[in-house]
């Protein structure tokens, strides 16, 4: 047998430096996922330590253990149904009050528990002083003082915790809060008639069963009537009694007196093991405020980092995104040099090289784009940004912190979506997920700039700028749609901490950074990959087409008259006949490709589709452009430049093209707004699908956005065409 | 618009008071999960609340309770009502 292995949870509200104590435990040994079946992150760490294998388990940040959200329960859930071996709660000690409030819930769980007082610092320099025997004593659970982010105390503490692992001590039953002598009088009748009905059936301390059931808890009532059967409804029954009985004497709901009761319980715990000198101190925080969220300054600043992180992550993301792109034609020109001609080398050069070369071309920009957020989460300035915001969010029906994804959505939704994490409603998370590929993201606006370029050279500005604000009025049309339908329900309340200011650690942000990035990379990577090879496959078989000309004799025949003219005639004679040779043989090669193109199965479906884009008027080409575009908008230029026989790099040829193939600026505005609209590319649903944990929102958003597209793209049309604007 | 007395023992939202004025919280109203949110974190009966600010488009509002800083939105906090308003001149906590 090896070591003992001992599992350790870690508890705590947020901002309590839950986190910093998780990393300086376990460093970068950690594995991030999800919890299952849920979108609340799950962090996991392994360590050797004192001759143990240690398990590290970050349960989410959570202020209480009610079932409300999602966090809570999958706290509570792990807790009772895990059985970690030991469970610490880390206490910011400059909010005792607060934190005890999750604390003693807890302790109430009847598990080994540790509580970590931490940033003990902060609580010494705001006069604040704790008598860790004394807590100790009065709660009968072992107190350690720590200070996460100088690593102070984490031994000792993680000492105890295997100390108190190994002990075979049976949990002090008596322990507990203790609430008034109606109550527990109630609690104790409840509980004896509870040990009576059902025993041990559901293992949990029956107690803590009585209690929570008086307080009328949704997720324990569900499980009682699960694992009792018919007698789960008169125990129900009963615990309605009982709480009719509390509601009496109180006159006011249960669980409401019990949250009183607990906070009164936690007021003369901290009077008896707390001080508070009444030195004046300076609170930075505070003056920090006074400039961050004032009533002028507030808004110019916000809005001047939000600026800043767009210029760190667009420009100085290009210069690393420009050496991928060597890099990446490098590694394809070498390849194209050293292997034979075969379809595999095409399928890898042009289909895996090409297609995941141009997803990974995004990393700086999203490493630039994450760690900037991890400064604004870790400084504390996200909330600062959301209580700003708020007031905006909230009329689309949104909490403020949903700012931060959608404004991400401009540069790329891939982050944006994953950047919905940080909200703490699962109903707030969907609804921005769903809204925020409305927002253009940057690499919609080629496709832009070439249509409005060509139709509108006049206005192409305005026009652009018409349709990014189009994005952002759908979006909250959307928003408030959802919200009253298909989202429905309260809003989540909004009561959001404002922590302290920090200084954040470099190496969590890099922590931070790198988990997020390691996502993307992991799932979008897999993702394009097939897509890339589906595409490729689409538009490259069948193989053997019959063309309509032999292109490749043409342009040997063409080589040849060039080669035997070459004796013949004179150097400047020769310079000429050689550009025509080029010119020639350029043409031949766009018709060939456009032949291919059009013959192939995607040229094909382009024509199968074509009904379908032509009441918005788009002919067979634009729609295979279009389709192109569901794996990356960024090949949507590229494919009209095949489809409408352009040279390479020509944007005025494309220009030509375009207003020589019957389109007009109508069909071409009504273009743009499918462009806007539809869903964005492969990744993007990927990352939907992988946030959301359901295909079914992700296949939604597709369904949704593709049909308001469309719909969005007729009226443009057909109500164009009414009012006469149809013609070129 | 009516400043509250210093010494007052009428009820007031929460809503109401003005930056820098504090009050003790005698009862929260609404229902469900919010009224639940605001108890747990700590705005109980007897607790003094300080109105730090309010945001800049004047929703929602910094409030000090039990030495840390929360924010709520103004429908919210009118679930929140007070008595013994007063003008605080150095500190909320």
């Amino acid at each position: 047998m090896g070591p003992k292995q001992i599992r350790i949870a870690l508890a705590g509200n947020p901002n309590s430096g839950k986190t910093t104590i998780f990393n300086s435990i376990t460093g970068t040994r950690q594995k991030v996922g999800n919890w299952p079946g849920v979108t609340v992150e799950k962090k996991e760490g392994s360590i050797h330590k004192f001759g143990c294998h240690l398990k590290i388990i970050d349960l989410p940040g959570t202020y209480s253990l009610t079932p409300f959200s999602i966090e809570e329960i999958v706290a509570r859930n792990f807790v009772l149904e895990e059985h970690p071996d030991v469970v610490i709660v880390i206490i910011d000690a400059s909010n005792l009050e607060r934190s005890l409030y999750l604390a003693t819930q807890i302790r109430e769980l009847d598990c080994k528990v540790i509580y970590a007082l931490n940033m003990q610092d902060v609580a010494r320099s705001r006069g604040i002083k704790i008598d860790a025997d004394k807590m100790s004593q009065l709660l009968d659970v072992p107190v350690v003082f720590t200070v996460g982010n100088k690593n102070e105390g984490v031994d000792i503490l993680l000492e105890k915790a295997i100390e108190l692992a190994e002990s075979d001590i049976e949990l002090p039953r008596t322990r507990r809060v203790k609430y008034s002598k109606d109550i527990e009088k109630c609690i104790e009748n409840f509980k004896t008639y509870l040990e009576k009905t059902i025993g041990d059936n559901l293992s949990y301390n029956p107690r803590w069963i009585a209690i929570k059931l008086l307080e009328d808890d949704k997720i324990l009532k569900d499980r009682v009537i699960e694992k009792t059967g018919d007698k789960g409804s008169e125990i129900l029954e009963q615990a309605r009694i009982h709480r009719s009985h509390i509601r009496n004497i109180f006159d006011d709901d249960p669980e409401i007196t019990f949250t009183d009761e607990r906070y009164g319980f936690i007021a003369g715990i901290v009077k008896e093991v707390m001080t508070t000198s009444t030195m004046q101190r300076i609170d930075i925080s505070r003056n920090i405020d006074m400039v961050l969220t004032n009533r002028f300054l507030g808004f110019p600043i916000f809005i001047f980092f939000i600026w800043a992180m767009f210029q760190l992550t667009f420009t100085l993301g290009a210069y690393p995104m420009e050496w991928i792109e060597t890099g990446i034609g490098m590694l394809s020109g070498f390849m194209g040099a050293r292997l034979p001609d075969s379809i595999l080398k095409d399928l890898l050069i042009d289909g895996i090289i090409a297609g995941v070369g141009s997803v990974i071309i995004f990393l700086p920009n999203i490493l630039i784009l994450f760690f900037c957020i991890a400064i604004f989460e870790d400084t504390g300035y996200m909330s600062r940004a959301a209580f700003l915001m708020d007031k905006i969010m909230h009329l689309i029906g949104l909490h403020g912190k949903s700012f931060i994804p959608m404004l991400m959505g401009f540069g790329c939704n891939v982050p944006a979506i994953m950047a919905a994490r940080t909200l703490e409603s699962e109903k707030d998370r969907i609804l921005t997920i769903l809204i925020t590929p409305f927002m253009s993201c940057s690499a919609r606006l080629p496709i832009y700039i070439v249509l409005a370029g060509t139709f509108f050279p006049k206005s192409a500005g305005t026009v652009i700028f018409s349709i990014y604000l189009a994005g952002i009025v759908l979006s909250i049309l959307t928003g408030r749609l959802f919200r009253s339908t298909l989202l429905r329900g309260m809003d989540a309340p909004f009561v959001m901490e404002l922590p302290p200011y920090r200084i954040p650690m470099l190496k969590s942000l890099m922590i931070h950074m790198w988990d997020r990035s390691k996502m993307f990379l992991k799932k979008m990577g897999g993702i394009i990959l097939i897509g890339s090879v589906i595409i490729w496959t689409l538009s490259s078989f069948p193989q053997n087409i019959e063309y309509s000309a032999d292109y490749t004799a043409k342009m040997k025949a063409a080589k040849q008259t060039l080669e035997e003219q070459t004796t013949l005639v004179q150097e400047d004679e020769l310079r000429e006949l050689t550009q025509e040779y080029e010119k020639e043989t350029n043409d031949l090669k766009r018709k060939l490709r456009t032949e291919t193109t059009e013959k192939s199965y995607i040229g094909h479906i382009g024509r199968f589709m074509a009904p379908f884009f032509a009441p918005i008027g788009i002919d067979w080409r634009g729609s295979v452009a279009l389709l192109t575009g569901f794996v990356a908008k960024e090949i949507v230029v590229s494919t009209m430049g095949v489809l409408y026989a352009v040279e390479d790099n020509e944007a005025d040829a494309l220009k030509h093209a375009l207003r020589e193939s019957g389109m007009t600026p109508l069909s071409a505005l009504g273009m743009m707004f499918f462009v806007l609209l539809y869903v964005p590319c492969l990744a993007t649903i990927a990352t939907i699908r992988k946030e959301t944990q359901s295909w079914q929102w992700a296949l939604f958003s597709v369904a949704y956005s593709t049909l308001l597209a469309w719909g969005v793209a007729f009226a443009i049309y057909q109500g164009g065409m009414l009012l006469g604007f149809g013609i070129a | 618009m009516d400043i509250p007395s210093l010494k007052n023992t009428t009820e007031i939202k929460l809503s109401d008071l003005r930056e820098k004025q504090t009050g003790r919280i005698v009862r929260i109203g609404g229902q469900g999960h919010l009224r639940r949110r605001l108890l747990e974190m700590g705005l109980i009966k007897g607790t003094r609340v300080y109105v730090e600010k309010y945001a800049p488009l004047k929703d929602p509002i910094e409030l000090i309770i039990k030495g840390y800083h929360v924010s709520l939105r103004v429908e919210e906090a009118a679930q929140v009502i007070l008595d013994e308003v007063r003008q605080e001149l150095t500190d909320g906590s």
